[in-house]
């Protein structure tokens, strides 16, 4: 592994509403290539350090304090103009639902261009046929008919690989994947997480995996960061995380999956007075 | 359904002029006439026959091309629909693209101001557009642009000083096609008050319906994505929510539409502008029979077209109609 | 919808509950506004003889044209200046205000009653009796109001009767279709079905459990609707088929002014400036009297 690409440090996050806090000091690095799985239940702050990298917290959450370095700058306090060349340069979001994420009423081709044209200037020829070998990378068919394609006439699978050729047209150094499978059936959901698996192989880009599902992080990830909360309980290389876990709720977690291997264990609900204690215990300074 | 609605409009239409009191021929006559002379034009008008006969002669004629002949203006009603829809259409046509012009640029900025003081203000001004109808825009602007501004001509379709030779009877779009620009612009000098008559009220109910869809769009996630990519928030509306937006609007104000061609009624009347609607009312009071009739069926057509032309309109702004 | 079911008693609190929309109506400003103005026109509408500095038909032709207070040649007495005939240009107003007002009153009410007995109908009976007054919404609506109102006055003969029945023969579309859904969404409605089962007669239920919840829309409507009333009024004197020209219209007035626009723009000025008030306090109303009836609507 090389020089971390992204380090947050100490990020605290509060609801503008009632000031309840929806991160603690979380901290994590990232490296260069390297695939973290950011997983939580609904509420713990996985999609609000998602957010917060690419400065899209709703007006209601306000950070309070830490700092986001992303190629040795501090997101958090770069003046608006640069920041957002910055992320829409070296930073892609996958997002969770393939249906919404397409614009309706424009062709394909338009949608994967945009970026290519606005950021770097290309020609329309040269980011069309840029856009060709991005759809012919994540193995769609066809891919002229594609590009003149609306989203409403790509299945849910087809749309989902064009957003990860559109994440990956300008050769991004970090991608945040939002549950990018959840809104899909299980078979789809295997193939689109092995292209993702193999894109970010091929680019040696790095991704914030953001996923509720310890059997996805599994396939895709190389290491796995837990939030309760919003505070990091265990962190580490998923071999490490789901073999051996050292949190109790981290096993609890991983109890609560069915596993393909010991079918016989079934699935066992976290116990109710762990969620108890672990509420007291991050609350706790 | 279209076809149905408009020949049921028009037989009772036929049916109502006909039951009810009051004599076209009793209008027409001189104080002398004796009363084999009224008799006489009861006949030429076939006003002497029974209900049902005459019924059947009109829609026979009808379908042989023939709407019979104006009483007040004794001219062939087909002649005096050619001479003048033409000038309705072009008004109407003009108020649809300024109301369009005019909602959707209001609307995009409402958006882009959102967060600003300027939004309740768009908000305020818009729902006192949409309270006030075109009978009262098209005096308010004639005591502005008539009287205290007098920048404007108050009356006509062009000014008859000019040379008018036209080889057909759309005059503002034939001047431009054939680039007599001293004309042009007099006409639209003619049509700037009638015009925004009509196009504020639709404007407003634009703008009402639009802003709210075109809302909705911006915080759909393909608007996320593209602001990600650096685009502006003024490329955000216009590129990626706008076209969603417009197509709910647009079927939500084809509607209004056809209260606007309405409205060509009585605005034609206070700009004495020579479309239908201003022959509409003389008819109307002269009692003209056939010319009520075929004025009628023009304005039922007129309607169908409106409504197919915003059912296009819509298809167009949405793919997923486009192909299926 | 569980103390909706309740009411089926009509017990007092109930009631209460049912008729409170009242107070939180003249507690929003829109309705304030608007409902103190068109108040304000009623008291000057009743008073237009006491009020009104001269004779609104008293010609004085040596006084012709002469314009408000203010501007050269103005005549004292006369406030808004006088018509071409030497006519005092504000009390023809004031008192053009009880055509306005009347036709407003008469026409929505009329209209409102036979729209809302026909969507009642409609919503309530539902099957071929909704079908067959649907269809005759549809084609009412297919037709150009204002031409529709103009050819029904003419077909009829002039006359403030003639103006309140078009207004209403056109107008009670509007009626029609709010009280079908609204009577439709009532109608589904659970405390309905208690008193159905209860097996109170349908047309107790209609008056009783219905209308009441059916209402404030319809006061809303009607506020509304009157604006529209006193614009096809306008109109229709504008083209000279309301009341016969020795009344005194807004419409009228306004048709006059237009032709001695270059010599007296007050003419024009005063009676569309009033058209305009009313028609905003109407809207005004009838807007506030819907954002605020409708939490209730939905409690």
């Amino acid at each position: 592994m090389s020089a971390p690409i992204l380090v947050i440090d100490g990020l605290s996050a509060v609801s503008q509403r009632d000031g309840t806090p929806i991160l603690r000091r979380v901290s994590l690095t990232l490296h260069r290539g390297e695939t973290r799985g950011l997983v939580g239940e609904s509420g713990a702050g996985k999609s609000t350090i998602g957010k917060a990298i690419l400065h899209i917290l709703p007006s209601a959450v306000r950070v309070t304090a830490g700092q986001i370095l992303f190629e040795d700058r501090d997101l958090l306090t770069m003046p608006s103009a640069p920041l957002r060349r910055l992320i829409g340069e070296r930073i892609a979001l996958i997002p969770q639902d393939p249906m919404t994420a397409l614009n309706p009423g424009r062709r394909i081709e338009a949608q994967l261009t945009d970026g290519l044209r606005l950021i770097r200037g290309a020609s329309a020829r040269t980011a069309r046929a840029r856009a060709l070998s991005l759809l012919e990378e994540v193995h769609i068919r066809e891919p002229e008919r594609v590009l003149r394609a609306y989203p409403h006439e790509l299945s849910g699978g087809m749309r989902q690989r064009v957003l990860i050729a559109a994440a990956f047209a300008l050769e991004p150094a970090l991608i945040i994947a939002d549950e990018p499978t959840t809104a899909l059936d299980v078979t789809v959901q295997k193939q689109i997480l092995r292209l993702l698996r193999n894109m970010q192989n091929a680019h040696g880009t790095a991704v914030l995996f953001v996923t509720h599902d310890l059997g996805v992080v599994a396939q895709v990830c190389d290491s796995v960061t837990l939030l309760f909360g919003g505070k990091v309980i265990e962190e580490g290389p998923v071999a490490q995380v789901l073999e051996a876990p050292r949190h109790a709720y981290a096993r609890a977690l991983l109890d609560a999956c069915p596993r393909s291997d010991h079918p016989e264990l079934g699935l066992r609900p976290i116990p109710a007075e762990l969620i108890a204690r672990l509420r007291r215990e991050v609350a706790t300074p | 359904m279209a076809a149905i609605t408009l020949t049921g409009v028009g037989v009772a239409i036929f049916v109502l002029l006909r039951v009810v009191p009051g004599d076209p021929i009793a209008m027409m006559i001189s104080p002398g006439a004796s009363p084999a002379d009224i008799a006489a034009l009861r006949a030429h008008y076939g006003l002497d026959a029974g209900i049902g006969q005459q019924f059947v002669v009109w829609a026979r004629d009808l379908l042989r091309g023939d709407f019979g002949v104006s009483i007040s203006l004794h001219r062939s009603v087909l002649e005096l629909l050619a001479e003048r829809l033409p000038a309705t259409l072009e008004l109407a046509g003009a108020a649809f693209v300024v109301a369009l012009l005019l909602g959707v640029s209001v609307s995009v900025v409402a958006v882009l101001a959102s967060d600003s003081k300027v939004a309740p203000l768009i908000d305020t001004v818009n729902g006192l557009f949409l309270a006030v109808p075109d009978f009262i825009w098209a005096l308010l602007l004639v005591l502005t642009f008539g009287v205290f501004a007098p920048v404007l001509p108050l009356s006509g379709r062009i000014d008859p000083s000019l040379d008018t030779h036209f080889t057909t009877p759309f005059y503002l779009l034939e001047s431009l096609l054939t680039l007599r620009v001293a004309l042009f612009s007099d006409i639209c000098k003619h049509m700037i008050m009638p015009t925004l008559a009509l196009a504020l009220p639709l404007a407003a109910v634009l703008t009402r319906v639009l802003k709210e869809s075109l809302r909705e769009a911006m915080v759909q996630d393909y608007v996320l994505l593209a602001r990600l990519k650096g685009k502006s928030r003024l490329r955000l509306v216009l590129q990626e929510a706008l076209r969603n937006a417009i197509a709910p609007a647009l079927a939500l104000t084809g509607v209004q539409f056809t209260f606007l061609i309405g409205g060509t009624v009585i605005v034609e009347r206070i700009f004495s502008y020579p479309g239908i609607g201003n022959l509409a009312i003389d008819a109307v009071i002269n009692r003209d029979l056939p010319l009520i009739q075929g004025l009628t069926l023009a304005f039922g057509a007129l309607f169908i077209l409106v409504n197919i032309a915003v059912d296009l309109l819509v298809v167009a702004a949405n793919p997923r109609l486009r192909h299926g | 919808m569980v103390e909706g079911a309740l009411t089926q008693r009509t017990d007092v609190s109930a009631t209460r509950r049912r008729w409170d929309w009242i107070g939180v109506c003249v507690a929003d400003p829109k309705v304030a506004v608007g409902g103190g103005f068109i108040l304000c026109l009623c008291l000057v509408a009743l008073a237009a003889p006491l009020i009104a500095p001269h004779d609104p038909l008293e010609q004085d032709i040596m006084l012709g044209l002469t314009p408000p207070p203010g501007f050269a040649g103005a005549e004292p007495g006369h406030w808004l200046g006088t018509d071409d005939l030497g006519r005092d240009v504000l009390s023809r107003v004031l008192y053009g205000s009880r055509v306005a007002l009347t036709v407003a009153f008469a026409a929505s009410a009329l209209a409102a009653v036979i729209g809302s007995t026909l969507g009642l109908a409609a919503g309530w009976r539902r099957g071929w009796v909704d079908a067959a007054i649907s269809r005759l919404v549809e084609i009412w609506m297919a037709f150009p109001p204002v031409l529709l109102s103009i050819l029904l006055v003419a077909v009829v003969g002039p006359g403030v009767g003639s103006v309140i029945a078009a207004i209403a023969i056109i107008d009670w579309t509007r009626f029609c279709r709010v009280v079908r859904a609204e009577t439709m969404n009532q109608a589904s409605a659970d405390y309905v079905t208690a008193a159905r089962a209860v097996g109170f007669a349908p047309g107790r239920i209609l008056m009783r459990e219905i209308f009441p919840n059916v209402a404030p829309v319809l006061i809303a409507l009607i506020s509304l609707e009157m604006g529209i009333a006193v614009i096809v009024e306008a109109i229709l004197s504008f083209v000279g088929l309301s009341v016969s020209s020795d009344t005194p219209t807004w419409g009228g007035m306004i048709a006059e002014g237009r032709q001695a626009l270059h010599e007296g723009w007050w003419i024009l000025a005063a009676p569309l400036t009033l058209l305009l008030l009313t028609v905003l306090a109407f809207n005004l109303l009838g807007e506030g009297l819907r954002r605020a009836l409708d939490p209730v609507m939905r409690r």
